[in-house]
Order: C-alpha cells, then structure tokens, then sequence
C-alpha cells in the first residue's frame, strides 16, 4: 500500500481496534518524546507496555520495562517503533516471529522502512509509517485543533468526549478501549 | 486510500469547527471564560508541563480562538496558527521567538506604515535590527543578508502600494540563506493567495482586515508552514536548545512540524501576554465563513474602480496590480489571479490639495484608518497611517503626500464610483 498518506479511516480503524501497545524505544526522560507519547496514550485507556533493554525491569509510568519484545508476556496489538529507520528493520522482523503476532506496527516520526514495511503487510500485519500515534489521536479526536492544528479533517458530526469522562478529553467516538 | 483533501470554500466554513462535543452546539460557541477546571493535580501539572492538550488560562489559549486558529491554519495550508490580539502582536511573536538581541532581520521597505514604525522603533529596544530592503530588487535583499540575518520579511500585497512581491524569488533567496520567509499575507488574505505554496516558511495576518472583514473586530494570526528545520543551523535557540522554563524540553524534537506554532503560544504568548478575546475570536471566524464571496466581490468592485479611476481625466495615476497596464500585472496574475485586492492608491493631478479635497468631500465612503471592512475606506496615507515616515520612507513605501488609499468595500460598484465622481468633482 502507499505510505506516502494515510486515510483518516485507516489510522482511526487502528487506534479504535488496539488495546495493548508495545513502545520499543521508551524512555524515562520526562520531556522526551517517547515518554510524552507513552503517558498520552496511557491516559487514553491504552495497556502500554515499555520496552528498552537498558531500562528491563525497572518502571516506567507505573508500567514494567521490558528488554525485548519476545519478553513481554502478554499478547501486543501493535508495536509502536520509537527507533532510528535503521534500527525499525530488526524490530519489525522480531515482532514478526511472536508467537502471537501483532495486528499492527507503527513507525514514529520520521522512522520508515519500506522493506521491513513490505514483509509486515506480507505476513498480514497493518503498517503505519512516519506517524505519531499521539498526534493522529488528537487530529482524529479533535484535540489536535485546541493548540490551533490544522488536522486536514472535517465533520458535521459532534465530536466525542473520551469515555473515562475526564475533562478536557476526547475520544474516537466508539469504545474498543476498555484500560 | 488517501482522503480527497476539502475545498477552500468549505475549509472556510467546516475547518476546526466540528459541533461542540458537550452540547452539539453547530457554530462555534463564546466560551468566555479566563481559565479552566482541572481535573486532578496531576492534569494540572500534565497541561502546564505541556504534556498534555488541554486549556489552562485564556491569556495562552481558548476553545473559540482554537477554532479560529485552526481555520486559518488550514485556509493557509500551514500546520498550526496562532490568534493574538492584533497583527502587531503576531509579528512581535514572530521576532520574539527568531530572534536573540544583537541579532538582525531583513525587511522590505514596501510595508504597511505601522509595520515600519514596529520595526524601526519598538523592536530597536528589544536589540532586533531591521536592514532594509527593496521588494523590486532581489539583489538589494541579497546584500541585505550578513550572518547576524535570522528571518526576512515582506507582504504578499503591499499596503499601501498595492504592489505585488514576487514571493517565489524572494523564498529562494531565504531558503540559500537558511533563514525563514515570513510573509504578511493580510491584504491578500489566503483566497488570493497562499505564500507557504511558493515557499513562505511563515504566514502572518492582521485578521481585523479582509479575513474578519466587517470591521468589528480586531485580531492576528501566526501560522507555522511547518516547513523550516529549526534544529539544522542552531541559530534558533528558543526551539532547538532545552528550555528551562519547560524542564528542558526541546520545542523542535517534541512537536516537530507544529514547533514553531507552539513556541510562539507557550513562550512568547504566556510571557508577553497579547491574548485574543474570545468575543473577537468569534466575530472573526464568522466573517470567515464568508471570505471567498467577500473576497471576489471586492476584487470586483476594486477592479471597475481602478479601470474608471484610470480614465478619469482629473486623475494623474492609478496603482492596481489587476489594471492591464500595471508593472504588477504579471506578478499578479502568477501569484494572485483571482483578484489583485481590494486596496490601492491613485493620485489626482491637483496633488496634495486635491487629494485632501477627495477625502474631505466623500459621502459613501468613510473616512478613516482600517482597510478590509465591507464598507468602503479611504485615507490619506501621508497625514494619518504612514505620518510618523521621513519624505524618503513616504516614497518608498508607496505613499507619497499625493497618494490617497482607497479599501474598496462590497457595496453595489456603481454607488461607490458615483461618490467618488462628485468627491473629484
């Protein structure tokens, strides 16, 4: 498929249908990148589980680290890679040989594989690549436009607060997301 | 797979404005309110670390300035805006976040008056030096340029002139120099024309104009292209460098394509405090809603004055990018086609005398210091908007004491021609 663009149908499919989230690259840097994502989707009912080998065993946001994601010991939905475009290829081909695969892998930011991408969707796993799932949650949501964000989308339909009825929260309209 | 990205008109009406999530309220509400509830401590602590989205106080953001933003940034084609009291304000945000004292910027001189005045005045105390240059002359802002340079500025349409920049040429000048194109995109306004498509790194606006354009309220923008590494060179301190007033984050790495937007919002807004009311926000965003029918009807309008201006016998000159015969033309129709505006200049051949004569003597068209308003405007540059200028500045800047600015309104064409018939006399 092209990843070159995403449809808003696609991404939301995939933030609505995951549950348990596996961030390889986390950190316990509190201003990092890696870690502000971590905490937001938390927050949006997600299970995300760390995965840094230098941070195994340790917590992180309440949450177990891991060293690997053949560690973990639940099943993952989707593999959020927060590495170098390098590194993505080795982590997507681990992810492939869980026993239980994930349904979806996503490259951060800047991070892309084509060939790694190629043998994802090749096995049936769903590819997302150059994205921040936090950011694709507030531009689908609606959250994104609160800091003036230009999402791309538009909708005559109510935008819906998130269902743990927090204030200050949106949601993605439906409730796959039972944290 | 990809979506089929909306049109202008309905980005006009639809962009950021989705119905209200707690009461399905269908056009944007007033939330007029200074702060917010929290929900815990810790959400609290998370909004004001910027961890996460969320309003605090309405002096850094509000739901209905949100919603504002987000229409203009996506009219624009940026990432993200940012609404500020005045188009002042927004270019003082600007500046503050670019630029470190000692540091310069290179301007063109063909610029609104108030924009000169905050550039050569104000911005002196702030240690920010503007080196002029001239929008006609790519070299000139060539050699404006030294290592100190760290942006360079111009208007799409210039006010008063109506001259058109060539933005692409100026844009590449920019980009070799690794410093951002800031462009004031206010008399154009994104129906005209879109800098960030001709490689504007920058967009400001006075939104009080055409984009609000009823004359009822004042307003700014910011909005980020998204398109300028802010890390590469490390001449951007405030958004590469850890910050310590947000525990050493870095406004780059963490919000990427929207950084500059930010930065603007949580440094420059919450310090320097030039917040847009909520009330004003929502008259704005309503006149938006209308801008492309605004906009073209000016033009219009603009258009059969200029052409009957240019036939009268007792006028001497007429400046409009849309007259055939302009020395704009063709830059307005590369970089404007729709129309070359609604605001331009003419000269009467009894100069000074017959200019204030004009602008005396109007009955229809009102008399006063704005442009961008439904109804028609005049002034006299030279004793009002561009009075605090040196006679060198004045001609510069397109406004010399012959010079009478017209901001053609949306009326029916033929009443403001006949008024402007009994005015020449």
């Amino acid at each position: 498929m092209n990843h070159d663009s995403y449809s808003t149908d696609y991404i939301r499919d995939i933030l609505r249908n995951v549950k348990v989230i596996a961030l390889v690259g986390a950190s316990s840097n509190t201003v990092r990148p890696s870690h502000l994502v971590m905490q937001y989707l938390l927050g949006k009912g997600y299970d995300v589980i760390p995965v840094n080998p230098g941070l195994a065993g340790q917590a992180l946001l309440g949450k177990t680290v891991y060293g690997a994601l053949k560690d973990v010991p639940v099943a993952i939905d989707m593999v959020d890679i927060f590495r170098n475009s390098e590194a993505a290829g080795a982590i997507v081909d681990e992810a492939l040989t869980l026993s239980l695969k994930p349904s979806v892998i996503w490259m951060q930011l800047s991070v892309r594989h084509d060939e790694a991408a190629a043998r994802a969707e090749a096995a049936g796993v769903k590819v997302v690549m150059n994205r921040c799932p936090k950011m694709e949650y507030g531009k689908i949501s609606g959250e994104w436009a609160w800091v003036g964000g230009n999402s791309g989308i538009i909708s005559s339909r109510k935008q819906h607060m998130h269902e743990s009825g927090k204030k200050q929260s949106l949601g993605l309209g439906v409730n796959p997301v039972k944290g | 797979m990809t979506d089929k990205p909306a049109g202008f008109d309905t980005l006009a009406i639809h962009a950021g404005a989705a119905p209200d999530p707690a009461t399905g309220a269908r056009v944007t509400p007033i939330y007029q309110t200074t702060a917010f509830v929290f929900e815990d401590v810790k959400h609290a602590a998370d909004l004001f670390a910027l961890r996460a989205f969320g309003n605090i106080y309405s002096r850094i953001m509000n739901p209905t300035q949100a919603v504002l933003e987000a229409k203009v940034a996506a009219l624009e084609g940026g990432t993200a805006a940012l609404a500020l009291a005045s188009g002042h304000a927004a270019q003082m945000l600007v500046f503050h976040t670019i630029m470190q004292p000692g540091d310069e910027f290179v301007a063109v001189r063909q610029l609104y008056g108030g924009s000169i005045n905050q550039f050569n005045h104000s911005f002196k105390s702030f240690g920010w030096h503007v080196v002029w240059a001239d929008a006609e002359d790519m070299d000139s802002i060539e050699k404006a340029l030294s290592p100190k340079t760290k942006a360079i500025f111009i208007e799409s349409i210039a006010n008063p002139g109506g001259r058109i920049t060539d933005i692409a040429a100026v844009a590449k000048i920019a980009k070799r120099a690794g410093v951002p194109l800031i462009v004031d995109n206010t008399l154009a306004t994104p129906y005209l024309c879109r800098p960030i498509e001709h490689g504007a790194n920058i967009v400001v606006h006075s939104l009080t104009k055409f984009m609000g354009g009823h004359g009822n309220s004042m307003g700014g923008a910011i909005v980020d292209g998204g398109n300028f590494d802010w890390s590469k060179s490390g001449r951007y301190p405030l958004l590469s460098e850890p910050n310590d007033s947000y525990h050493g984050m870095k406004f780059h790495e963490t919000f990427g394509g929207i950084a500059f937007a930010i930065a603007c919002r949580v440094l420059g807004l919450r310090d320097l405090g030039p917040a847009i009311s909520p009330q004003n926000a929502f008259y704005i965003l309503t006149g938006m809603e209308t801008l492309s029918l605004r906009m073209q009807r000016h033009c219009d309008n603009a258009f059969k004055v200029a052409e009957w201006l240019s036939k009268n016998p007792k006028v001497a000159w007429v400046n409009y990018a849309g007259l055939p015969g302009d020395a704009h033309h063709a830059l307005h129709k590369k970089y404007a086609p729709r129309g070359a505006g609604a605001v331009f200049t003419f000269g009467l051949k009894g100069g000074y005398e017959a200019g204030v004569k004009v602008v005396s003597s109007v009955k229809l068209i009102s008399h006063l210091a704005n442009v961008g308003d439904t109804r028609s405007l005049i002034i006299h540059p030279a004793s009002t908007t561009h009075s605090q200028l040196t006679p060198d500045q004045l001609k510069k800047a397109g406004a010399t004491p012959d010079v009478v600015r017209l901001s053609i309104g949306i009326e029916d064409v033929a009443d403001i021609i006949a008024d402007l018939e009994q005015a020449i006399g």
